[in-house]
């Protein structure tokens, strides 16, 4: 039993019990009503036809994702409650979600509480290298899962102390397709793209992109070394999420890292809220 | 390959189910999949019976039933049916297209015994 809505361990709406003639054919009677009860046949008023091969068709309309989603509204509840402003960093492998975070802790501890929560399949490396900064991590090996889930982040958050308002980085598996499915209670999932991969990738992974409301363009200051259309790769990531807020900078030279930290503050005094 | 979860998420819900309602068996499984979601069906399709194996569901068949992708043109008001999250408005071509429909993954009903 949950003790933040007092609800089960899953939720299940009550499913709509109809009985069935077993020669009927289901594949052409269950295309057209979709909303709400469902009927089949003709003389289904519920009535119970027994017999010991007896099948039935329930109507049950559940969401793959449900119990997921529950779970990361439980831990949004929690991030709020404790002011905590937590931000999902998704990305291919090596584009750059540690060397970020390095940086931006190391610019901001001062000012803020922070903790990371460190997601790849294998090692703590990740882990280690934030908690070299002097901020909690734990690391959260996914073996061969290919991303983190709300369950992952439920039990991750009772484990470790809570950076209360401040911030919680949430570095996901290096992944730009699986991560993009399961929500984690964050209050932004952001997208980080390097200057490296290509302008398309917004297009060639659109999922993501739509997914994400925050992308950061990171490693500009290979751009004189690239050919590396900044317009068009904003112009693809805008075609795919029109809403889409861009970050252009650079974890190693400190370029544009000024406008990210300002939106990280103002996200943080708005949490609680 | 998330549709591994995904699946998996499939089975924790039939047996929710099984065990709210009277049912020994799953026969048929009826997936509601969106052409902009997360699931590639095929992939779905792929670990189905593995997942299934030794449950309610062993040897349960499965039926996806995808619906079209939706959406609605922010500059002109255009509805229509899109099957990428990147098409172009067919009216105007605008690319500032927000998705209304088609982004579901749902178990939609089974057939018990
Ligand atoms: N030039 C340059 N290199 C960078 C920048 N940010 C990261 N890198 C380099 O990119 C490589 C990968 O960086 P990481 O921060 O480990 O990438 P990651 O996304 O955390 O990788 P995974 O966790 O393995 O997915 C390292 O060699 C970094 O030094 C940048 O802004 N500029
Ligand atoms: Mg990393
Ligand atoms: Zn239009």
């Amino acid at each position: 039993m949950c003790t933040v809505c007092g609800c089960g361990t899953s939720k299940i709406e009550d499913g709509h019990t109809h009985n069935h003639d077993h020669d009927h054919s289901h594949d052409h009677s269950h295309h057209h009503h979709h909303h709400g009860d469902m009927h089949f046949g003709e003389n289904d008023a519920g009535v119970s036809v027994p017999g010991m091969d007896e099948k039935r068709i329930i109507a049950i309309e559940q969401d793959i994702l449900g119990k997921n989603d529950h779970l990361a509204a439980h831990n949004r509840d929690h991030f709020k409650a404790a002011g905590i402003f937590a931000l999902n960093l998704v990305s291919s492998p090596g584009s750059g979600k540690t060397t970020l975070l390095t940086r931006t802790i190391e610019d901001l501890k001062s000012d803020l509480p922070i903790a990371v929560i460190e997601g790849d399949q294998q090692t703590a490396n990740d882990a280690d290298r934030i908690r070299a900064t002097g901020v909690a991590a734990l690391q959260v090996n996914t073996g061969k899962g290919c991303h983190l889930d709300a369950d992952m982040i439920a039990q991750a958050i009772h484990r470790m102390e809570m950076p209360n308002d401040g911030v919680m980085f949430i570095e996901n598996v290096g992944n730009l397709v699986c991560p993009a499915a399961f929500d984690l209670g964050e209050a932004h999932k952001v997208a980080i793209l390097s200057v490296t991969e290509g302008e398309d990738k917004p297009i060639k992974y659109p999922d993501m992109f739509a997914a994400a409301d925050i992308m950061i363009l990171t490693k500009i200051d290979l751009l004189p070394y690239l050919n590396f259309d900044v317009a068009a790769c904003m112009d693809y990531a805008r075609r795919v999420n029109p809403d889409l807020k861009i970050f252009q900078l650079s974890s190693t030279n400190g370029e544009g890292l000024e406008a990210w930290y300002d939106w990280i503050k103002s996200g943080v005094a708005t949490a609680k809220s | 390959m998330h549709e591994l979860s995904l699946t998996q998420g499939v089975l924790d819900i039939l047996e929710d189910y099984a065990k709210q309602n009277d049912f020994k068996r799953v026969k048929t499984v009826w997936l509601e999949i969106g052409k902009l979601s997360h699931v590639q069906p095929e992939a779905m399709t792929f670990c189905f019976d593995t997942v299934m194996k030794d449950s309610i569901a062993d040897g349960a068949k499965l039926i996806i039933i995808e619906t079209p992708g939706q959406a609605i043109c922010v500059d002109c008001g255009t509805q229509t049916e899109i099957t990428s999250r990147i098409a172009e408005c067919p009216d105007c071509g605008s690319y500032k297209l927000h998705v209304s429909g088609g982004d579901e993954m749902r178990v939609k009903e089974l057939e018990v015994e």
